[in-house]
């Protein structure tokens, strides 16, 4: 009996000082809420990711310029209701804003109503939730300006002439599908001298769009240039060009992130790529979470805030804010990102 | 082994019940518990608040809900790993079916039926096919996860009526208190009887200690099992429900990973992985110990992957604790003693 209470008495003392470890970590970063209404907290998709750490560590860089408290959550995978428990808890913190990226339109919308009915204000970016649940989405870049920046890119390198293929995603891609629409739009009113040869798709899978990458080449000998409106799909159409003997005769461009292409655009088989800038997206966000604390802006369509660096912005349709046209990383840029 | 564990066994059964239950690993849980509501309220910011207690019983109430049929399943020395995939399979049953217009009770009815299935094809797998629970379970988290998702693809089910969704969210009267816990209550005592004083509950534990010797006394093996999985299946099924309305969206990977917190919790509320130990108190205490950590944890901003540290630790802390002390209390009763060598046993 005397050995088995000390048994219980030494496990209550294990638990004691995991408690008070675990608080006293806590009671540091415990007072991010205090600062009054410009406490601004970023909750990704899911941590450890480097696209949303170069997103919100945009958004810290923004509330660090008008002053107010940077945090940042967000659960270990990229689940809805691990993004639940932490709206909850920032609700309760009492935070004067959340900049979300959605795991699920609908899942959060009890959540982020409850935050809302308690004064918190909701901006989502990259993944929105159903218009009706937030207060403010930033979006990336809008099918128009993607479509025109790529045409734009292939036209630039080719010297405005000479036929091209796009390598795509799958063939029921909804996104990609539209874009491709408006290039070929766009490339009859403003370049009548390129020719779209064919549009060959590569599933989303690395080996086959490398195939359907080597295909084409083949097919097609007097082919100048490649768009691929994918990430997928753009590097490994750059890894069969880099080893090929057609590396630097034709030129390829498309949708990319620094971090797979920076190979490729270093030793010159890709001239530049496009797609937004995460960092912008982060700082917008926040000065629109800003605008928002401070009663600028509702989100209702034509509001008008400033965002710092990024200059002035104007609320459109369903409480949509555009990014702007995507952003170009070539050689002499592509080193200031890693995501 | 057998030796230590009859020996030990014997010792306890000869203290007073009131003693039993006061120095038991139970009632460390249950004073950890008590301990960190204590700390967080004095030390982390708004966690002294009523809304505290909605969120967390909003979130812990699928896995309270599932770890009372698993903390029986455990004590007879199996395991059930598909739990959160039947709550997948369950959440996609009750979104396709709503989808095409069946209402949500009947709808749920089938998602119960659905969970019933489950549980009793692991049950036969087990029992009748005579296959160890661990594989058995293992293939089927990965064949009813599938299931799930291949009948939704990626794609959630997200219009249901706002009068079930509220139910599932809505609190009792004017408490802070979710109405779900009334669920849980109702079920926790069913399955506390029928683990703690009925023949049947005797017989659970008595498979875990040794299903040869149960078998030996009386006790139908293979039937008890085949109805533990079933019911594991049923209230998994049940958690999916909640868990559909509670989130207003039915996907194929709702829950995934959930298993492990369950089977987390069981074990830190006192329950052997060996079989023929535990008790259900110890283990909703074991539930609302890890909730309610976690919850002051993300209130203090400690990030995920920090908390996911720290339960580890406490998990196994408590497990090698309870070792290493039952280890020295061997070695002091009998110094120089051999028994001292198999800790495991006396955890």
């Amino acid at each position: 009996m005397f050995n088995s209470s000390k048994r219980a008495g030494a496990f209550a003392a294990l638990a004691v000082s995991f408690a008070l470890v675990a608080t006293g970590c806590a009671a540091t970063g415990g007072d991010s809420g205090d600062d009054g209404n410009l406490s601004i907290t970023f909750l990704p998709k899911n941590l450890g990711n480097a696209y949303f750490d170069t997103s919100d560590a945009g958004g810290e860089e923004a509330i660090a310029e008008f002053g107010g408290t940077y945090a940042e959550v967000g659960p270990a995978t990229g689940s809805p209701d691990g993004q639940v428990s932490y709206i909850n808890t920032l609700t309760q913190q009492g935070v004067g804003a959340i900049a979300l990226s959605a795991n699920d339109p609908s899942a959060l919308c009890d959540a982020i109503g409850e935050a809302r009915d308690a004064g918190v204000k909701v901006v989502t970016f990259d993944a929105d939730t159903s218009p009706d649940c937030r207060d403010l989405f930033i979006n990336q870049a809008d099918s128009a300006g993607i479509a025109k920046v790529q045409v734009d890119l292939i036209a630039e390198q080719i010297g405005d002439a000479g036929q091209i293929a796009i390598l795509s995603a799958t063939a029921n891609a909804t996104n990609q599908n539209a874009w491709i629409e408006l290039m070929k739009t766009e490339l009859a009113a403003n370049h009548p001298d390129i020719e779209l040869v064919e549009v060959v798709y590569g599933d989303d899978d690395d080996q086959t769009s490398f195939d359907k990458t080597a295909a084409l080449l083949q097919t097609y000998p007097e082919l100048k240039g490649i768009v691929s409106p994918t990430t997928v799909g753009i590097s490994a159409a750059a890894r069969y060009l880099q080893d090929s003997s057609f590396k630097g005769k034709v030129q390829l461009t498309g949708l990319g992130t620094p971090n797979q292409m920076r190979d490729f655009v270093n030793d010159g088989t890709v001239t530049a790529f496009a797609l937004w800038n995460p960092g912008d997206l982060g700082y917008l966000a926040a000065y629109g979470a800003k605008a928002l604390i401070e009663g600028d802006i509702t989100g209702a369509e034509g509001d008008e805030f400033d965002a710092g660096k990024l200059g002035s912005y104007t609320v459109g349709a369903d409480g949509t804010v555009l990014l702007g046209d995507p952003y170009t990383f070539n050689k002499e840029n592509i080193a200031d990102f890693d995501f | 082994m057998t030796g230590t564990t009859a020996a030990r066994t014997y010792r306890d059964y000869s203290q007073p019940l009131w003693r039993r239950l006061l120095i038991s690993r139970e009632a460390a849980v249950i004073g950890a518990l008590a301990l960190v509501i204590v700390v967080s309220m004095i030390s982390v910011r708004a966690f002294a608040q009523p809304i505290t207690i909605t969120y967390l019983f909003l979130d812990i109430a699928p896995i309270l809900l599932i770890a009372l049929p698993m903390t029986l399943v455990i004590i007879t020395g199996e395991i059930d790993l598909s739990v959160a995939s039947i709550v997948g399979l369950s959440s996609v049953t009750v979104g396709v079916l709503h989808q095409n217009g069946m209402p949500i009770p009947a709808a749920a009815l089938v998602a119960l039926l659905v969970g019933l299935i489950a549980g009793a094809i692991n049950g036969a797998l087990i029992t009748m096919v005579g296959l160890p629970s661990l594989a058995v379970t293992i293939g089927t988290l990965a064949l009813y996860r599938g299931l799930a998702v291949g009948l939704l693809g990626t794609t959630a089910v997200t219009e249901f009526n706002k009068f079930w969704t509220d139910i599932a969210k809505s609190k009792i009267g004017d408490t802070a208190i979710p109405s779900v816990v009334i669920l849980i209550v109702v079920l926790a005592l069913v399955f506390g009887i029928l683990l703690h004083f009925t023949t049947f509950g005797r017989g659970i534990f008595a498979i875990g200690l040794s299903p040869e010797a149960a078998r030996f006394s009386g006790v139908n093996v293979e039937r008890t099992k085949f109805i533990l999985f079933m019911l594991s299946g049923v209230v998994s099924a049940l958690a999916g429900i909640y868990y559909t309305l509670r989130f207003g969206s039915a996907r194929g990977d709702n829950a995934t990973g959930l298993e492990l917190s369950v089977i987390a919790a069981v074990l830190l509320g006192g329950v052997s992985i060996f079989g023929g130990r535990g008790a259900l108190p110890g283990v909703l205490a074991g539930v609302l110990l890890i909730g309610t950590l976690a919850s002051a944890l993300r209130l203090a901003n400690v990030t995920s992957d920090v908390i996911n540290v720290i339960t580890g630790t406490l998990l196994i802390a408590s497990v090698v604790g309870t070792s290493f002390l039952a280890w020295a209390r061997n070695k002091r009763a009998r110094p120089g003693g051999t028994r001292g060598n198999s800790p495991t046993a006396t955890g």
